[in-house]
């Protein structure tokens, strides 16, 4: 929903980024606001999930020059950590495992590393039950979920239902979904788009990363970016989505090279 | 991997710091004679004098091991001292409020207080030091239900008959090189005799701490539990930071008759060396459980986080018809750590089972090594054994290597043997960031994962002890 009023919560200007010495990130300039709801696009290889990694703080990224901003602080200045509990949270493509840890535990940690960051005390064990079970709901995941370990021997589907639990209970100011889609049958994509669309309010933003409109029939945009070789090339609304679904990059591409506007 | 994941398992030690205290010692060195002065020092039994010396001729004939995957300059035998014992313990003492006030400041400095009004409400410890035991607490207590819970140096006096018939039954004195060596210079460890039908009513303990720069450390520990009899015994060990390395060659030997059960845990904080591996103890140890009796089970848990190398393999013999053996450890290596530790279980009666799970966990230049025997005879008709042996890198410079033996001489056993390697990766790390937990908790928190199934053994106390070590030791390996 654009309101032109709301909190700019992310702002990236000018933003180039490396890795292993390869220049990936080209100058990408970005503006979000709350309430809003962004798709990024583009062929692989483009730079999307590098462009997510770095907002989230992965070290193998190295920031070369430009700025990002979140909600007023300078982003590039805070560790992995203290990004995710001051509000930026990064659905993963590929989310890992972690054999041991329960799923329980993994989330009432997250949890309380959240709380504690904004000065709240920890909660216990039996409140967060309570809250995890509600929260079971949005991605409609059975409690058995909670005891298994992180993601070890889910589904793809289950391993996408459980970012967007996680997403549920954290409730970050901006939430980044990578290729959330990929990998999923179309049942699991319904549960997860309404997921999103049941957590998406008029305080907090989504931008989503994907390569394909499907997912964009449940989650529908405000924006739609082009990304191509490191930098956002055009932008427009939902239907620019549809244009790309029929007729394919090419066009926009070849408008980029040749300066015309699409 | 980035230096970062390596800062965080660097920690200080600890208990690295070393009491003043006057000691008695023997000239460095190893002959007939050094034997004969350490019996004779502790007032012994003829038949010890006779089992030391015999031990010493036949150590004489024989080699240290070259097979484990470890690497250290030669040891010089003649270079140590194989007596030491703090001055004042040289009479005997009639109550624990006699002992030194600096040996009760030292073991309370250690978390292990030994005067009447602070000591562990559920625990009774015996306390060594150096080569002496300092201390046992509850002793009167434990002697109501006829539980014998005392020094080996005592139980020589007291009971010398019960030494005498199980001294060497499991470990004998020939076994290798660092049990003969054990064997002849021994000076102090616990004695514990679980009578008929008893069980033991609280935890027992053993606080090893070496002190002196030049001594080794041989202690012997012996458990009998008699049939019908339970015991369970936990052990922990310290010593300061000296740039040298010093020699500890225990042996541990328990005994179960029919139906009884003994349950060894061992907490091993040894000092580890510098992060450059200068310094640290050589830990060449002897651990050996004979379930002698029908359904008895002997029980190894053990977390290993100290020593400059480990050489340890906890094992079992199982005689008796249905009798169990179980081995769980947890391993970490850190710095310039070696360990070649793991199991051996024999077995040799009917349906006699076994179950071995091993965690090694490798940092910085580390090598982990599991090593382990399971041997089915030729009479173990059904009789099973399950292995899993998991390894866990942290950076890429460490290694882990598994080394199984099975030997299967009866068509009806089964073995299984499930291994893995995994690796703490800047990935996982990241996935745990981005949930807003930090560096030292998400490795924490993956370690206690790998390390649960072994955790969940641990008596309480030390559950939640290891645990903490593990996250201390851990520390500052990510950033």
């Amino acid at each position: 929903m654009i309101n032109e009023n709301s909190e700019i919560i992310l702002s990236v200007r000018d933003l180039r980024a490396n890795v292993d010495g390869t220049e990936i990130l080209k100058g990408l300039n970005l503006e979000v606001r709350a309430g809003e709801i962004h798709a990024i696009m583009g062929l692989n290889g483009s730079g999307k999930s590098t462009f997510s990694k770095v907002l989230a703080g992965h070290p193998d990224y190295e920031v070369t020059a430009g700025e990002i901003h979140f909600k007023g602080q300078d982003l590039l200045e805070l560790e992995p950590h203290d990004r995710a509990t001051s509000g930026i949270f990064l659905a993963f493509q590929y989310p890992l495992e972690i054999p041991g840890v329960s799923n329980r535990d993994f989330l009432r940690v997250a949890f309380n590393a959240h709380r504690k960051a904004r000065g709240e005390d920890e909660i216990d064990v039996f409140d967060f039950d309570d809250l995890i079970e509600e929260k079971l709901n949005v991605v409609k995941m059975d409690a058995s979920f909670l005891d298994r370990s992180v993601n070890e021997g889910f589904s793809g589907g289950e391993k996408k239902r459980n970012e967007i639990l996680q997403m549920a209970l954290l409730e970050p100011a901006l939430a980044i979904l990578d290729e959330t889609d990929s990998g999923l049958d179309i049942d699991a994509l319904k549960t997860v788009a309404g997921g999103v669309n049941q957590l998406s309010t008029s305080d907090n933003a989504v931008v989503l990363i994907t390569h394909y409109q499907r997912m964009l029939d449940y989650i529908v945009p405000d924006y739609v970016h082009v990304m191509a070789d490191g930098r956002i090339i055009t932008t427009g609304g939902k239907d620019l989505a549809k244009e790309l679904e029929s007729r394919g990059y090419e066009w926009v591409l070849e408008a980029d090279r040749t300066g015309v506007t699409a | 991997m980035s230096a970062s994941v390596q800062s965080l398992v660097s920690q200080p030690y600890k208990y690295g710091f070393t009491t003043n205290i006057e000691v008695d010692t023997i000239p460095r060195g190893l002959s007939e004679d050094v034997v004969r002065m350490i019996s004779a020092k502790k007032n012994e039994p003829e038949f010890m004098l006779e089992f030391r010396l015999r031990a010493y001729r036949k150590w004489l004939t024989m080699a240290e091991p070259a097979w484990p995957n470890v690497k250290y300059p030669p040891i010089d035998y003649q270079n140590i001292v194989y007596y030491s014992a703090p001055k004042t313990q040289a009479k005997k003492l009639g109550s624990l409020d006699e002992v030194d006030p600096t040996m009760l400041e030292t073991f309370e400095k250690l978390g292990i207080p030994l005067s009447e009004q602070k000591r562990l409400a559920n625990v009774a410890v015996d306390a060594i030091f150096d080569s002496v035991s300092i201390a046992t607490t509850f002793k009167e207590k434990l002697a109501e239900s006829g539980v014998i819970f005392c020094s080996i140096s005592e139980a020589l006096q007291e009971h010398p008959d019960l030494v005498e018939k199980y001294l060497g039954t499991v470990v004998p004195i020939g076994d290798n090189y660092f049990a003969a060596l054990n064997s002849a210079v021994f000076s102090d460890g616990s004695f514990v005799y679980i009578p008929k039908d008893t069980q033991c009513p609280m935890d027992l303990s053993t606080y090893f701490r070496i002190n002196n720069g030049e001594s080794g450390q041989f202690e012997r520990t012996l458990i009998v539990a008699e049939s019908g009899s339970s015991v369970t015994y936990l052990e922990g060990c310290t010593a300061p930071m000296y740039d040298s390395n010093q020699l500890h060659a225990a042996i541990v030997e328990l005994v179960a008759m029919d139906n009884a059960s003994i349950n060894y845990s061992t907490v091993q904080n040894w000092f580890a060396g510098d992060e450059n591996g200068k310094g640290g103890i050589y830990n060449f140890v002897t651990k050996r459980g004979l379930c002698a009796g029908k359904n008895s089970k002997i029980s190894w848990t053990q977390v290993e986080t100290g020593s400059a190398i480990t050489w340890k393999y906890p094992s079992c013999v199982l005689v008796g018809d249905n009798s169990v053996g179980e081995f769980y450890s947890v391993a970490l290596t850190n710095n310039h750590q070696q360990a070649d530790t793991g199991t051996k279980m024999v077995h040799v009666g009917k349906n006699t089972r076994s179950t071995i799970i091993s965690k090694g966990i490798s940092a910085a230049k580390s090598k982990n090594s599991y090593r382990g025997l399971v041997k089915m005879g030729p009479k173990a008709e059904g009789a099973r054994n399950y292995s899993q042996c998991d390894s866990m890198l942290i950076g890429d410079t460490s290694s882990a290597n598994t080394f199984p033996y099975i030997q299967v001489q009866n068509s009806t056993a089964q073995v299984e043997h499930e291994a893995s390697t995994s690796k703490i990766g800047e990935d996982q790390l990241f996935y745990f960031a981005q949930r807003g937990i930090s560096p030292e908790d998400a490795v924490s928190m993956i370690i206690s994962g790998f390390c649960r199934d072994v955790f969940n053994k641990l008596p309480m106390e030390f559950a939640a002890e290891a645990d903490k070590l593990l996250a201390l030791k851990l520390e500052n390996t990510v950033g």
